[in-house]
């Protein structure tokens, strides 16, 4: 079967998600009431100009957003015993994983571009608005590929326990990632630390393009945010396809 | 191709445990074919193997030609499937249940409108197609799933356990139904606990126990091969004392069921004759006297656990 066929699938399981899965309890809190008031408490306070505040806000409006969704389908699938269903369809865990990381990224991008718009209605100049879009939209795709990677273990059945598990993740990830403090101001440990995170790349690519100023090239940010999500998405169908067993039993 | 399934020396372990132990069979195009065992069998292992949600550790399986390990997808897409442990999406209604199902096998849009307004009036959905499977009952969820199996016109459709848990009206459409299919050419891979469907539906079955066959034939032939299981039912006017009949050569055991006594022979002519003179001896009167095949339930007892387990 060709991959366009199984392409199209995932497109079929994202709407599925889509229609599920965005309007349930911890999605709605993980993926707007939190990234929400998280932003009001980086914004209100400080003493620094929007344009300085916008790169942090951005990028983790953007992480948290993009990663509320794909933790909990899985999980839910399991417990709702709707995954066994799915899975006996002629489609491939590949094809899962993907419908499922497509759905976090239109969940993530629809949130995400808030703040954008936010940006242009305030008519805060940056270097390119389409490098800035193109960099959202790839971001968004490898936070998302993240949070179907965190889905994948523990393979448990409670969707508020994988959340939960993928907070443990995400927060120290925010944490050492160049929202709080650039990474330029960090010091070289600090640096290297922050160079394994896929946000510390999102981050320092908005950064440069609001403040012209960054640690990484453009094009380097660009490429471990791409190397990133290939390596997300290969590490959750591994694990996804390594844990579906335990799952069924 | 004759087959529409064929399992060769497929195995599977379960860290230590041998779950399913290098078993093979074969079930025709068109045929019922039954799969019976005890839990912990082997059954729902064999069932995910072949309907590609577990890989096999040993082993070969081939659904409608295609290898199951080498070609899940095409497999699965000429497979229909309902699950024992899966329910349909409560959040979306009947019809986008089916459509879902619908487009997973890629199916055009046309042909998911017209098979799924068909299967939803055979079953008895079609006036609340757009309610939310949320408030369906078991058997409506059930008749469902059993229509979501059937939107992609398989050749082959496996059911486990499908009328599990349901009451005798949906239990009997359900059984029409998978009649009805099968006599329109489909293959049935049926699993069940219910030896009375098994026996009423299947062309044949296999029995799985400890991961390995135990018996696979012909519900008759089954019962034929255990003649020893066979018995006569007898009943008499007074109470009698069944262990003078136990000391006749040719009863293996008499047992009171209720006001009939149960003898187990392998020779029931002899034991007839012989009921008939103790019948006079002790002046008795014979109410009712019938000589019983064994059930296929003997059958799966005595090859599950033994002749001992049916005749205790």
């Amino acid at each position: 079967m060709s991959l366009t066929e199984q392409f199209k699938r995932s497109i079929v399981i994202a709407k599925k998600n889509i229609k599920i899965y965005y309007l349930k309890g911890p999605v709605i809190i993980f993926g707007l009431v939190f990234p929400l008031f998280l932003a009001l408490a980086y914004v209100i306070g400080r003493d620094i100009s929007l344009r300085e505040v916008l790169p942090g806000l951005i990028g983790m409006t953007t992480f948290f957003t993009a990663t509320s969704v794909g933790p909990s389908i899985v999980p839910w699938e399991t417990r709702s015993k709707t995954l066994e269903r799915l899975l006996c369809c002629p489609v491939a865990m590949w094809t899962i994983v993907v419908g499922d990381m497509f759905s976090s990224f239109i969940f993530g991008l629809i949130i995400s571009v808030i703040p954008l718009a936010f940006t242009l209605a305030l008519g805060i100049e940056m270097l390119s608005f389409l490098v800035l879009l193109f960099g959202l939209i790839i971001a968004n795709f490898c936070f998302a590929a993240l949070s179907v990677l965190l889905s994948a273990y523990p393979p448990t059945d409670i969707p508020a326990t994988s959340m939960m598990l993928s907070s443990l993740v995400k927060f120290p990830l925010v944490f050492i990632s160049g929202v709080f403090i650039p990474i330029e101001e960090l010091p070289p440990w600090g640096a290297t630390i922050a160079s394994i995170s896929p946000l510390t790349y999102f981050t320092d690519m908005v950064r440069q393009l609001f403040l012209n100023r960054g640690f990484y090239p453009l094009a380097i940010d660009f490429l471990a945010i791409v190397v990133f999500t290939a390596a997300f998405m290969f590490a959750a169908i591994k694990l996804h396809e390594k844990t579906l067993s335990k799952r069924l039993s | 191709m004759k087959h529409a399934i064929v399992v060769q020396e497929l195995t599977k372990y379960y860290e230590d445990v041998t779950a399913v132990d290098h078993i093979s069979f074969e079930v025709e195009k068109g045929e019922i074919f039954g799969f019976l065992g005890p839990n912990g069998a082997g059954k729902s292992t064999t069932i995910r193997v072949l309907t590609g949600l577990i890989k096999p550790d040993g082993g070969k399986a081939f659904v409608a030609g295609y290898d199951i390990s080498k070609n899940p997808i095409e497999a699965k897409q000429r497979s229909g499937v309902v699950p024992e442990v899966s329910d349909a999406y409560v959040d979306l209604t009947a019809w986008e249940n089916l459509a879902l199902m619908g487009k997973l096998y890629g199916v055009s849009p046309q042909e998911i409108r017209e098979n799924a307004t068909k299967l939803l009036k055979e079953f008895g959905l079609f006036e609340v197609r757009d309610k939310l499977v949320r408030g369906f009952s078991k058997g409506m969820k059930q008749k469902l799933m059993l229509c979501m199996a059937l939107v992609n016109d398989p050749e082959v459709l496996f059911l486990d356990e499908p009328t599990s848990g349901l009451d005798v009206e949906s239990s009997r459409l359900l059984r029409e139904k998978i009649t009805q299919y099968n006599r329109e050419g489909k293959t049935i891979f049926l699993s069940t606990h219910n030896m009375e469907e098994a026996n009423q539906l299947c062309h044949r079955v296999a029995v799985i126990n400890y991961g390995k066959i135990a018996a696979i034939d012909t519900p008759e032939n089954l019962r034929a091969e255990s003649m020893e299981l066979q018995y006569i039912e007898v009943s008499f006017n007074k109470h009698i004392n069944t262990q003078e009949l136990s000391e006749n050569p040719y009863v293996a055991k008499a047992i009171i069921f209720g006001n009939k006594i149960r003898i187990y022979t392998a020779d029931p002519s002899r034991v007839i004759e012989f009921l008939v003179e103790y019948a006079k001896k002790d002046n008795l009167r014979i109410l009712s006297l019938n000589t019983m095949m064994p059930s296929l339930e003997d059958v799966f007892l005595k090859l599950v656990k033994g002749k001992e387990a049916v005749i205790k």
